[in-house]
């Protein structure tokens, strides 16, 4: 156990790492900050002047390694823009981030359960097909899109829900509708198939031949075995979140990182953009990691010592 | 190996001209093809036959538990304590019947429990089902009561287990505690012991007896091998190719063996657990349940085959009062 986490540990930070030099070359790579700091009128000594203060002059690799060194410590630099330290900003939007992923993901998954194992019970049936060709529909639109149609629908038609902004329960919920909805199509197949398998397994018709009623068996005792694989993935799924909050926080104005990194990156404002991948990326590695851990609350096969 | 067939009037289970279709896409296969058996209180009946030949379709039509999109019963009455199950909504079968009065065990113990939940909730939830305990403790308790009926050592510290936590032995029983948690008048075992070691088949088989000892339960028992059946089984009945080719008592069938079939068989019991190559003494393969032929379904692989067994179904011959067969040239009416 010890040895198993100490080894998805390693991992993690193996691809923390990759990760930081990932978006340390891409950000370098996309323009120059001074530009954007500078008027363009400003004296050339002026402008190699403030480049050699930001370290600006640097190697690349010697950049990276500076920041590297003070990411470590937790010194991602002043924002360019707000003159404040980037992390602790990025940090202040991280809450309404992980709200927006837990909502988007809690969203899909309410959703896919259920469809996955009424169209597994009912295979071939007109809820199977409708809900393939519904699974399909969804596929085919970006979550921005799907973010746009709600706020048509329920908030300038119907008036139901606010446009943007945050705060109340009402505001999450087309954010967290717009989020969720990709992963829907996909996690239903996997519940569907996972449960067509399970339901034909020798301890469901066991279960029968004893004489369990039919919906015990398929919402309790098949269910918790065909969800094994969805948890698997759920990692991957958070991950999904996370990359999709980008996009839809900016859509509904949702004060996340992902919104702040957007901006950010128009802006050219490495330090802020460099803290808020970083740490989505250790989100990342932190929720798959927990995941893996969950596995052997739901399969008690699971021992982590093989 | 003393079996006496113990006397009665009703038997408790008759199965009557029994006909099931699968529909698939390639045919109409028809894996159970007019099949008629009986089974008394406290008596064990064996049902063998080649891989294929419809033994597990007959004992899950028995329960009504066919393949939901492709399984039919097209024909025939299953009486089970003078009631027609095949006339029974599912509603009710399903609360009143299965695990109640009739309960199967399904062929692999490994893989027959659910790998997820402890041994004691899936115990207990036949119990539960059935109104026969209720509330935490009490399917608790009933449920350790039910494991120390099939002498599972330590049962109240075990129940919390779950089933990778037992040897294949002990899951055999907890799959057996499952089936016979409501005492069910009729169990039906398919092939409850074939994945596991000789000195643990053996321990099943004495369980077995003396709970229908006990309790005057009627068992069937599937198997393809005549070795454990003989062990067990007061009577047998020999399927081929969807249908009974010979019955008889136990001590019949392996002294008075009429059917060419029932012969070949016999003569592929492996010995000192030496398994042979299933019927190496009669080549061939079982015809497609497809497309059956319209004679004796045997005659191909058949030495005593004549023209009339390829023309035509041979009629059930009663050669004694506890043996029928379906032979053209039964073996012993020659000798
Ligand atoms: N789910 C299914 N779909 C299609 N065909 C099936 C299915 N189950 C069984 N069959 C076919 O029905 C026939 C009877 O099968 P059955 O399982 O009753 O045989 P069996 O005597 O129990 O064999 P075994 O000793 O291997 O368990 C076989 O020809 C088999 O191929
Ligand atoms: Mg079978």
């Amino acid at each position: 156990m010890l040895g198993y986490l100490l080894r998805r540990l390693a991992q993690g930070l193996l691809s923390i790492v990759g990760a930081s030099i990932v978006i340390f070359v891409i950000s370098r790579l996309s323009g120059d900050p001074i530009v954007l700091l500078l008027p363009s009128e400003a004296p050339p000594a002026l402008i190699e002047q403030v480049r050699h203060d930001m370290g600006l002059a640097e190697p690349v690799w010697r950049q990276y390694l500076i920041f590297a060194g003070k990411a470590l410590g937790g010194d991602f630099g002043n924002s360019y823009r707000w003159q404040a330290p980037a992390l602790s900003l990025v940090l202040d939007r991280l809450p309404a981030t992980i709200q927006l992923a837990f909502a988007g993901l809690a969203f899909s998954i309410l959703l896919a359960v259920p469809f996955g194992v009424l169209s597994a019970v009912y295979r071939g049936s007109w809820f199977d097909t409708f809900g393939k060709g519904f699974a399909m529909l969804g596929q085919a639109m970006p979550n921005f899109w799907v973010g746009l149609l709600l706020i048509l629908v329920f908030a300038i038609h119907l008036d139901w829900l606010p446009a943007y902004g945050h705060g109340t329960l009402a505001h999450l919920v087309m954010p967290a509708i717009a989020l969720g909805w990709y992963p829907v199509a996909a996690q239903t197949r996997i519940v569907r198939s996972a449960m067509l398998d399970v339901l034909d397994s020798d301890y469901i018709r066991m279960g029968r031949a004893v004489g369990n009623p039919e919906w015990l068996l398929v919402w309790k005792y098949a269910l918790r075995n065909a969800a094994i694989p969805l948890v698997t993935v759920l990692g991957v799924y958070f991950a999904a979140m996370l990359g999709g909050a980008f996009i839809v926080e900016t859509v509904f104005a949702w004060p996340g990182v992902g919104r702040m990194v957007v901006e950010a990156v128009f802006s050219r404002d490495f330090p802020v953009v460099q803290a808020g991948v970083l740490l989505t990326s250790v989100l990342f590695v932190g929720a798959n990691l927990l995941v893996d851990l969950s596995y052997g609350i739901i399969d008690p096969r699971i021992r982590y010592d093989h | 190996m003393q079996q006496t067939v113990p006397a009665q009037a009703q038997p408790l289970l008759r199965v009557e001209n029994l006909q099931t279709h699968l529909y698939l896409r390639r045919g109409v296969l028809k894996a159970v093809d007019g099949v008629s058996l009986a089974v008394g209180t406290g008596e064990t009946l064996g049902l063998v036959g080649e891989s294929g030949c419809g033994k597990t379709m007959t004992c899950l039509s028995i329960l009504r538990l066919l393949p939901k999109q492709s399984g039919r019963i097209v024909e025939g009455q299953v009486w089970l304590d003078g009631i027609d199950l095949t006339r029974l909504p599912e509603q009710e079968m399903a609360r009143q019947w299965r695990g109640r009065r009739v309960a199967m065990v399904t062929q692999d113990p490994m893989t027959s429990l659910n790998p997820v939940f402890t041994v004691g909730d899936q115990v207990g939830a036949p119990l539960r089902a059935h109104g026969l305990a209720s509330g935490a403790r009490g399917v608790r308790d009933a449920a350790v009561k039910v494991l120390r009926h099939v002498r599972i050592p330590s049962a109240e510290t075990r129940l919390d287990d779950y089933p990778h936590q037992f040897s294949g032995g002990m899951r055999q029983r907890v799959v057996s505690a499952m089936a016979l948690a409501c005492q069910p008048r009729l169990l039906i075992l398919d092939e409850p012991t074939s994945n596991l070691d000789v000195t643990i088949q053996v321990q099943m088989i004495e369980l077995f007896r003396e709970l229908q000892n006990d309790s005057g339960l009627g068992i069937i028992l599937i198997t393809h091998d005549l070795g454990v059946a003989a062990a067990i089984c007061h009577r047998v009945a020999v399927m081929y190719a969807g249908r009974i080719v010979e019955v008889g008592d136990v001590r019949t069938i392996y002294r008075r063996a009429a059917h060419p079939y029932t012969r070949a068989l016999l003569d592929s019991i492996p010995h000192l657990g030496v398994r042979r190559e299933r019927l190496a003494s009669i080549g061939g393969q079982p015809p497609s349940l497809i497309d059956p032929p319209s004679g004796c379904r045997f005659a191909p692989r058949c030495a005593h085959r004549t023209a009339q067994c390829e023309r035509e179904y041979p009629p059930e011959i009663q050669l004694a009062p506890h043996h029928t067969v379906a032979c053209w040239h039964p073996l012993h009416e020659q000798a």
